[in-house]
């Protein structure tokens, strides 16, 4: 492979955009919660509640500043290293883009303020809409940024002439055959995965015996979406699935390990696909399966990589094993709402040490999973960028050199990896040291808003790294 | 002609953009810039704690210029922003250290420091990259149909440089007077002072910049010093002196909120004098702005959302920064 500028524009773009997904994943969620939170507390007046938003609000300003600066690196690589592309679908997806902007981002940002820092400065009944509104920018921003990328999947409502589309149908661009399924499944696993998130620091808490009350409100709270999500969320894949599998054979082929397809076609659970050989190694499959899964009968015909060119067929090798692991943890996820239910009925949901530490264990399960799904949704989508339009080769910027975009995709490693160490840092340093627990159930904290800053820089125990 | 006013619309919206860009975070950048000269680490909290509820909202018009270029010209954006690879590149990392510092630096101690520089480097190489890039587009780009031809290295020329330089005092400048408005005390007291240095930089910048344009391009000394135009044309500069007049006296009289306005006036013609300057270039020398549009079907289809949201961002805008108005002496709580 030659370090040409297009190969290192595909890492560097692979690159910022795992990066930025991340905190989306996480924010989208929490947001969500936050506003729960807040309107609890609005409606029951419990300190707990109130506390609680609190500290996940700090959480979540350290995570949603991380993901507004990579989120700014994304609309500018667009066009720094995907100029062709810019040009090529500018006329569709530019405003898609921009929609997420002006209904979105400004949404977010202008109540973000308020929500951090204007508790004391406007009326509960506002600091509560401005949560709401913040939750329900960063909803909307995904709403705007999966049109765009699944009309790339299923272009639709548009035609392409002179080297560039043209819009005949708005409606088919934004919904686009692929998008209602992208967005629910998405928007799903963003809620999972702050569920686990809460539900493994509040199990922290619970194994380290501190904030026992904030710890058993998060882990209810969070294991009861859970055990409606994760079921659902399996469901829902099989939905994508079903709908990839008319749109776009070729990934599913390569997702399922196929290269023959046909009638009664096996569900490979394990092998090395080996794109060379065109075969698998290693395969390990229970027969007839994959065709009951895909088409809902043993004799439904399901595609295999050999019936495509092979420089249509996307790398089966990584879409193989990115799939797997998704939906590896998609059971697992599965797995633990079902103990939940067993020790909820049981009620020794507070006090079973192992679960506890299970539910630790799987704080990360959801990034991984929603990385792994991502890279089988965008490299099973190559070679091309607008999907059997336009080859991603087509979408690079004529003008790079190999120097420019090696020097970019550095700089991006090393300053990413800085800033991620650091947010890291900070926001284990925060868990550490928990909510700020609440005085008195029902006087709503009438002391620690006396406290309240003047100067609050100052006050012990804002800071939290250690003192020389 | 129904295509081409979309496309002044379009025009007006890019450009109310990025000049709402260029004021609002033009004073959060400009704080950090002055950010390690202040008279005391309190004053730097007070600093900070002036724009800290803002500025993630002060950056979104970055994306909103950006976006709208992408949306409405897509040729530009295919085409300015490669031209512009490195220096974009500093921006993106500057800002992303300067977003993050104001995050990490409150919950920080022994690594303050730190974060204090990531605060002041972000916000000083981000407005120089800022400025190079207005540069660069005012020298022009080599374009060969659709795609930018130059190399990774076209930007960089003694006048882009200039004008990195000159941004950094520009931002300065409205970083300081809306200190004034926004604090009191030693703090108030020293921005009163710095002020008036920055004010004359700034003018010696704005006049180089404003003598050097004409002589990159024969088309824009021709427009400036033709017969009727440069009588049309005169107010801007004498408009600009006024201002800077203005400026002084309100410095004198110790106005709180005068010298903010004065100094985005200031601004405000200088935007204008550019947009004379290039006027009907979208990508000066070669693109206008009637080459570039996207076709109508796309403008309109923007144009109905925009009819009604931009309006209502103004409002809530408004509201956000009136939350937290009046004179800020120590945090907002929640750090
Ligand atoms: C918590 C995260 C999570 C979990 C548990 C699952 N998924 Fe998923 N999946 C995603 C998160 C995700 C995702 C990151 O959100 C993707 C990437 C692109 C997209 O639309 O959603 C995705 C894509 C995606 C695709 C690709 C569609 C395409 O590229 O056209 C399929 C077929 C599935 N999923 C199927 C499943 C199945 C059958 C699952 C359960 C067993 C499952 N997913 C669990
Ligand atoms: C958020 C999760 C996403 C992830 C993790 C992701 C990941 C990836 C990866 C790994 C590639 C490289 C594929 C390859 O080169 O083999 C890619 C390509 C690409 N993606 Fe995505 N993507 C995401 C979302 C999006 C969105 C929302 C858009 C646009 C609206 C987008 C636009 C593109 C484009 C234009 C390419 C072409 C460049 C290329 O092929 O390398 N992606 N993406
Ligand atoms: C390549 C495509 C993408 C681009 C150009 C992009 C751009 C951006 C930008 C500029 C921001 C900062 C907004 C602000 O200032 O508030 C942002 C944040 C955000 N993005 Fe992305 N993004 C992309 C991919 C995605 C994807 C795939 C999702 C989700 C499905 C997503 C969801 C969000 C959300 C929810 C935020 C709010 C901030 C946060 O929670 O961290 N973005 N994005």
């Amino acid at each position: 492979m030659d370090l040409d500028p297009l190969i290192l524009s595909r890492i560097q773009f692979a690159f910022v955009i795992s990066f930025h997904i991340l905190f989306p994943s996480f924010t989208v969620g929490l947001a969500c919660w936050i506003a729960v939170l807040e309107g609890l507390w609005l409606g029951t007046g419990k300190a707990l509640y109130r506390s609680l938003s609190e500290f996940w609000t700090k959480i979540f300003a350290i995570s949603f500043g991380m993901g507004v600066v990579s989120g700014i690196v994304m609309t500018y690589q667009f066009g720094t290293n995907w100029s062709r592309w810019s040009d090529i679908v500018g006329n569709v997806l530019g405003p898609l883009i921009q929609y997420e902007v002006v209904t979105a981002f400004f949404l977010e940002a202008a109540f973000l303020g308020i929500l951090l820092f204007g508790r004391d400065r406007v009326p509960r009944a506002a600091h509560f809409a401005a949560a709401c509104l913040v939750a329900l920018g960063t909803v909307l921003s995904s709403f705007w940024i999966l049109s765009a990328n699944s009309w790339m999947h299923t272009p639709a409502g548009a035609e392409f002439r002179d080297g560039q589309f043209f819009v005949t149908d708005w409606w088919q661009v934004v919904f686009n055959p692929s998008f209602p399924y992208r967005l629910v499944h998405m928007l799903t696993a963003m809620f999972l995965t702050t569920g686990f998130v809460v539900a493994g620091i509040s199990a922290f808490y619970l194994l380290t015996r501190r904030f026992i009350e904030h710890a058993r409100v998060g882990l209810g709270m969070a294991l009861g979406i859970i055990t409606i999500l994760a079921p659902l969320q399996v469901f829902l894949g099989d939905l994508h699935g079903l709908n990839t599998l008319e749109h776009q054979p070729a990934k599913i082929a390569a997702m399922e390990g196929h290269w023959e397809g046909g009638p009664r076609a096996p569900l490979i659970l394990f092998a090395i696909p080996d794109a060379e050989a065109e075969k698998n190694h290693l395969e390990l499959a229970i027969p007839g399966l994959s065709s009951i899964i895909l088409t809902h009968e043993l004799e439904g015909k399901v595609p295999g990589l050999k019936q495509f060119p092979a420089d249509e067929r996307p790398n089966p090798l990584i879409l193989f094993f990115t799939f797997r692991i998704m939906v590896g943890i998609g059971l697992l996820m599965v797995t633990v709402a079902l103990i939940h239910l067993v020790l909820r009925f049981t009620g020794k949901l507070y006090t079973t040490e192992w679960f506890h530490r299970l539910l630790v264990a799987c704080m990360p399960a959801g990034f991984v999973a929603i990385l792994a799904g991502w890279f089988t949704t965008e490299i099973g989508r190559q070679p091309w960028v607008v999907y059997g339009m336009v080859r991603t080769a087509e979408g690079v910027t004529p003008a790079l050199t190999t120097g420019a975009v090696l020097t970019s995709l550095i700089v991006f490693v090393v300053v990413y990896t800085i800033i991620y160490g650091a947010g890291t840092y900070y926001l284990i340093r925060l868990l550490r040291i928990g909510p700020s627990i609440p005085e008195d159930e029902y006087a709503p904290m009438a002391k620690q808003e006396a406290l309240r800053p003047k100067r609050p820089l100052s006050l012990p125990g804002e800071s939290i790294e250690p003192a020389e | 002609m129904e295509g081409s006013l979309l496309t002044l619309a379009w025009v007006g919206i890019v450009g109310f953009a990025v000049f709402m860009y260029v004021l609002m975070d033009g004073f959060d950048l400009g704080i950090g810039i002055l950010y390690p000269f202040a008279p005391s680490e309190e004053s730097r909290d007070v600093m900070m704690n002036t724009v800290a509820p803002v500025w993630d909202f002060n950056e979104t018009w970055l994306i909103l210029g950006g976006a709208g270029l992408f949306a409405a010209f897509p040729i530009a954006y295919a085409v300015v922003l490669p031209a512009m690879y490195l220096p974009l590149l500093l921006m993106l990392i500057a800002l992303i250290f300067r977003g993050v510092a104001f995050e990490f630096r409150f919950k920080a101690r022994t690594s303050r420091h730190w974060w204090n520089k990531a605060f002041f480097l972000g916000s000083l190489l981000a407005t120089f990259a800022q400025g190079v890039v207005l540069g660069t587009f005012i020298q022009g780009i080599e374009v060969e149909g659709r795609n930018f031809a130059g190399t990774m290295l076209d930007w960089l020329t003694p006048f882009s440089l200039f004008c990195g330089l000159a941004l950094i005092a520009g931002y300065a400048l409205l970083g300081c007077t809306w200190l004034i408005w926004r604090t009191i005390g030693i703090l108030q007291d020293w921005c009163y002072r710095v002020a008036r240095r920055l004010l004359v930089a700034v003018l010696v910048m704005v006049a180089v910049v404003s003598l050097w344009t004409p002589f990159l391009e024969p088309a824009i000394a021709a427009r400036w010093f033709a017969m009727p135009n440069i009588l049309l044309l005169s107010p801007v500069p004498l408009l600009t002196a006024a201002l800077a007049f203005g400026l002084w006296r309100a410095l004198d009289e110790g106005s709180d909120v005068l010298p903010f306005a004065f100094s985005m006036g200031l601004f405000a013609l200088s935007y204008l004098g550019l947009a004379v300057s290039l006027w009907p270039m979208l990508i000066p020398p070669s693109i206008t702005i009637w080459q570039a549009a996207a076709p109508p079907e796309t403008q309109v289809f923007l144009l109905i959302g925009m009819a009604f949201l931009i309006p209502t961002i103004l409002v809530y805008t408004a509201y956000s920064y009136w939350v937290f108005r009046g004179k800020v002496t120590g945090a907002f709580g929640y750090h």
